[in-house]
């Protein structure tokens, strides 16, 4: 064994495993001994870190002593649709202070659900000399100000990308910041943002970055524009456009369809907020090589959309409103034989009646004519489990599938039956399915089914649905790859929780909200199991005013080697040794 | 629910979990129940006296039509007689004695459950917006009817005990417009369906360019905005949407930011049963005063209050508890700029 260690010298060994990026990989790797611990600890480049509080900045710094590339997601999931308070939590800050002594040759971070603020950004901008890309996504914490100071000091900048983040527009000057020295902007994504940069100032900049692909507008570029920044980056192969609205005027129209045919690279098109249909025809001659099309901003209806789509034979990614209806997904599933990603967003999803005719049908359809369909997000209002079973059977690999049905525990509006039997049969037959979320009336049964199936789950999201803990029991001993599960107003309470701590360890975190966790349960799950931490979310006050058997609003639980944090704000509280003594 | 031996269900217990769960699950059902019955009485019992006390932002000149007048110090000095015109915010009361019971009574009255709003008239429209329902099933039962009782309705995010069988179809949201005043929008359940608030903001401007009259926001209902307390550690945000009127949308921002006031009266966390002390009361009396204001569009900081409720959902941006001692210049400001538009 010693031999075999000293014949390949460090150097060899460090080649060897600089061909390695992927995470699980890297860690395996490092598993072998002790010595190519060492080894591939100081060559790692690039470390990904799940929930920002499962480990701390000291620990990641010390192991890792000489990475280029952050990636820190904060907040849980739900936090998406207002589950979670702000002021919950997620600041970079510390991890930016630590990294900017640690490691000077940073070169990108990447965030999801964290709060950002103007400090930080202003901290990266004058501690990372080398540093190229910051993708901000669903951030918040930050304005304007922030980013100028990105603008005006990173001069080697290739990447910024701020995708649904929530950005206190003070104004849009700060995209003057970038010196006219700096030509290295690769990808710029700013359609988040609500106010009007300056737009000689973007032009100018497109016209002097040669390498730029992928430029994201937001709304406030007028569609008269879109035309000169086009003819200035013909080697574009994303765009998003600005509003895709105006009066009618040939000459507007002619420009606008010479800069698209102009732009060969063009794979992605995303933007066409307000579209008319009238402008329309304007991306036609470029719609065949396109790869990826989002129209979910766009409120164009189905004749226009269906005569769209049909264009798009490359079609590999779709992103619609339910605009398209049936008519349109059976256009789409004639004519875009190579679509593998399918997102249909509800229009009007708190109007009492359907306003549009898009149902099961249309989701059916879309299974049968695109074979490599496999990645689904689907708004409807209605659903059976006859429609749920064929698309199963036409789609065994599928791999992300995510139904909502508008009303909360909405039956198979045929038979009236809970929908346990659909969603049993997409589990059974799709044997790769990695993520699930759940709609409709569903009982213990359909738990049972992803308990015995769905193998290679990681992901799952449920709301209304289930009758009892054996629901949840199900799923925490049956789904073995089971890493995300986030559950809300579901009669779940105590016993599958701990009856299944062990497996709270195996994943990254588990979210419930509005179920019967007590706290007494909380309590004895943070006292018992260290690595954990367990969060109490209650507005209504400590949980320990209340008594043990009273269910808390909302829980967290998530896997940690830092201990807990003390960053909560008020409203949060930490089940571990220390509290059960305080709360008591 | 009492759960004996605790330990054992750390993964070492030899029995089968699955039976464990079944025999636990039909003993807790009934133990839950009788829970839930006492909580909801305690709840009616404290009802009276917390509505009288409770802590309430307010304009000045208004007067909340539900209270009896109280003898004591309004915070809002002597603008109180002046102002007529502007639409009603019920006053915010003094924070002595009167508030403090409430709180008192409301952790050690009831079994402990401290509810955000208890009364059912006036915040009906609360429960247009802030429900978050959660009937439970019995084991397969799926028949039965709603679940959104009034006394359920009231507070945000707490679990009723009593297993209620899970309803098919629309009524448990019908249920739950009985008691409201509003049209036809549906109550909404928080986070429900779960779409992104980028998605949401950006569809809900589309429809009110699209639509001339109010009907536009039937699409897209919510506005949540930023509201920032002067002295609290963090913001919190508010659906616009899921209010009415200017009532209502006092009523919540008191409850939402009455833990910051109150906290400080004490010294950690809740005050003690016999008082305030001087020192708190001057405070209270002499700095503390809030007034409510808005981001308007423009960017300028209004007052809450002045302008009819749609057109304040239309332009306001964000809100801001400001105290008293700073807006003293913000009122005849606000009132002459008011002025100059008209």
């Amino acid at each position: 064994m010693l031999r075999m260690a000293s014949s390949f010298p460090e150097e060899v060994l460090e080649h060897v495993f600089s061909f390695i990026y992927d995470d699980k990989d890297r860690n395996a790797i490092s598993m072998v001994c002790k010595s190519w611990y060492e080894i591939e600890r100081w060559c790692r480049r690039r470390i990904f870190v799940g929930n920002c509080y499962a480990v701390s900045p000291p620990m990641v710094i010390r192991r890792f002593p000489e990475v280029r590339s952050v990636e820190l997601k904060g907040k849980p999931h739900f936090a998406d649709f207002n589950l979670v308070p702000e002021g919950w939590g997620g600041y970079v800050y510390p991890w930016i202070a630590a990294m900017a002594t640690a490691y000077p040759w940073l070169e990108e971070i990447r965030l999801k659900r964290m709060v950002v603020t103007d400090e930080a950004l202003e901290l990266i901008a004058k501690s990372f000399k080398n540093f190229k890309v910051l993708v901000l996504s669903s951030c918040e914490g930050f304005s304007t100000d922030g980013l100028a100071a990105i603008a005006a000091n990173c001069r080697n900048l290739k990447e910024l990308d701020l995708r649904e983040s929530e950005v206190d527009d003070l104004s849009g000057h700060w995209l003057s910041h970038f010196p006219d020295s700096y030509t290295s902007l690769v990808s710029l994504n700013i359609s988040c943002l609500g106010s009007e940069v300056s737009f000689s100032a973007l032009e100018r900049l497109v016209g002097r970055c040669p390498n730029l692909r992928t430029l994201r507008l937001n709304r406030a570029v007028p569609l008269d524009r879109l035309a000169n920044i086009l003819c200035r980056a013909p080697q574009l192969v994303e765009l998003g456009t600005g509003t895709y609205s105006a009066e009618l005027q040939p000459d507007v129209f002619s420009s606008l369809a010479g800069a698209f045919s102009g732009c060969k690279e063009l794979r992605s098109l995303s933007g066409f907020w307000d579209a008319v249909p009238g402008y329309l025809p304007a991306i036609y001659p470029i719609c065949p090589s396109l790869t990826s099309l989002n129209l979910s901003y766009a409120t164009i209806r189905s004749t226009d959309l269906t005569k769209l789509v049909s264009q798009c034979q490359s079609l590999q990614r779709l992103w619609v409103l339910d605009y398209i209806e049936d008519i349109g997904l059976e256009a789409l599933a004639a004519f875009c034989k190579d679509l593998r990603e399918l997102r249909v967003f509800p229009s009007e999803p708190f109007a009492q009646e359907p306003n549009v005719s898009l149902t099961e049908q249309g989701l059916v359809s879309v299974s049968e004519g695109c074979p490599k369909l496999h990645s689904v997000l689907y708004f409807c209002r209605q659903m059976t489990n006859d429609a749920l079973a064929t698309i199963a059977r036409n789609r065994p690999n599928m791999t992300r599938f995510r139904l909502c049905i508008i009303e909360p525990r909405a039956p198979d509006y045929i038979t009236l039956q809970p929908l346990d039997d659909g969603f049993g049969a997409i589990v059974e037959h799709c044997k790769d399915l990695q993520r699930l979320s759940m709609a409709g009336l569903l009982t213990d049964r359909v738990f049972e089914h992803i308990g015995n199936h769905a193998k290679k789950l990681e992901m799952l999201s449920v709301a209304f649905a289930g009758d009892s803990d054996l629901g949840l029991h199900h799923v925490l001993s049956g789904c073995e790859n089971l890493r995300k599960l986030e559950i809300r107003d579901c009669p779940f309470g105590d016993k599958a929780l701990l009856v299944n701590a062990a497996k709270l360890e195996t994943m990254r975190s588990l979210w419930m909200s509005s179920c019967s966790v007590s706290f007494g349960a909380c309590k004895l799950l943070g006292q018992k199991i260290p690595r954990l931490n367990v969060e109490v979310m209650d507005e209504r006050g400590p949980p320990g005013s209340r008594p043990e058997s009273c269910p808390v609003e909302k829980l967290y639980i998530y896997r940690t080697v830092a201990g807990p944090r003390f960053d909560m704000p008020g409203f949060v509280w930490t089940m571990d040794e220390d509290s059960a003594l305080r709360l008591s | 629910m009492s759960i004996p031996k605790e330990h054992d269900y750390i993964g070492l217990s030899e029995n089968s979990p699955m039976e464990r769960i079944s025999d636990k699950l039909s003993s807790s059902s009934s133990s839950s129940s009788t829970l839930s019955t006492e909580e909801n009485s305690n709840i009616n019992k404290n009802s009276l006296n917390l509505k009288e006390t409770e802590l309430r932002l307010g304009l000045p000149g208004s007067q909340s039509p539900e209270r009896k007048p109280l003898p004591g110090v309004s915070l809002f000095g002597k603008d109180i007689d002046t102002n007529t015109n502007g639409y009603s915010l019920s006053p915010l009361k003094n924070l002595v004695s009167g508030a403090k019971r409430g709180f008192s009574d409301a952790i050690d009255g009831s079994s402990g459950k401290w509810v955000f709003s208890v009364n059912n008239g006036s915040d009906a429209g609360l429960n247009k917006g802030a429900v978050l329902f959660s009937p439970r099933g019995d084991n397969g039962n799926t028949q039965k009817s709603s679940v959104c009782g009034p006394a359920k309705k009231e507070v945000v995010g707490v679990i009723t005990q009593s297993p209620k069988p899970v309803q098919e179809k629309n009524s448990q949201v019908s249920g739950a417009n009985e008691n409201n005043n509003a049209p036809a929008s549906k109550a909404q359940v928080v986070g429900w369906p779960p779409i992104r608030s980028f998605r949401k903001n950006t569809m809900a401007s589309n429809l009110t360019k699209n639509n001339e009259e109010a009907e536009g926001k039937s699409g897209f209902g919510c506005l949540y905005v930023k509201v920032s307390m002067d002295g609290a550690p963090y913001l919190r945000k508010v659906d616009l949407k899921t209010y009415t009127n200017y009532v209502e949308l006092s009523s919540a921002l008191e409850k939402m930011f009455s833990c910051f006031t109150i906290g400080q009266c004490g010294s950690h966390g809740f005050p003690g049963r016999d008082g305030l002390s001087e020192t708190c009361l001057k405070d209270l009396l002499h700095g503390s005063e809030y007034v409510l204001t808005y981001e308007d569009k423009d960017g300028d900081w209004m007052l809450v209050g002045d302008v009819p409720w749609e057109m304040f959902t239309d332009s306001c941006r964000r809100l801001r508890i400001m105290k008293g001692s700073e807006a003293i210049g913000l009122a005849p400001r606000a009132m002459e700029k008011c002025k100059n538009r008209n």
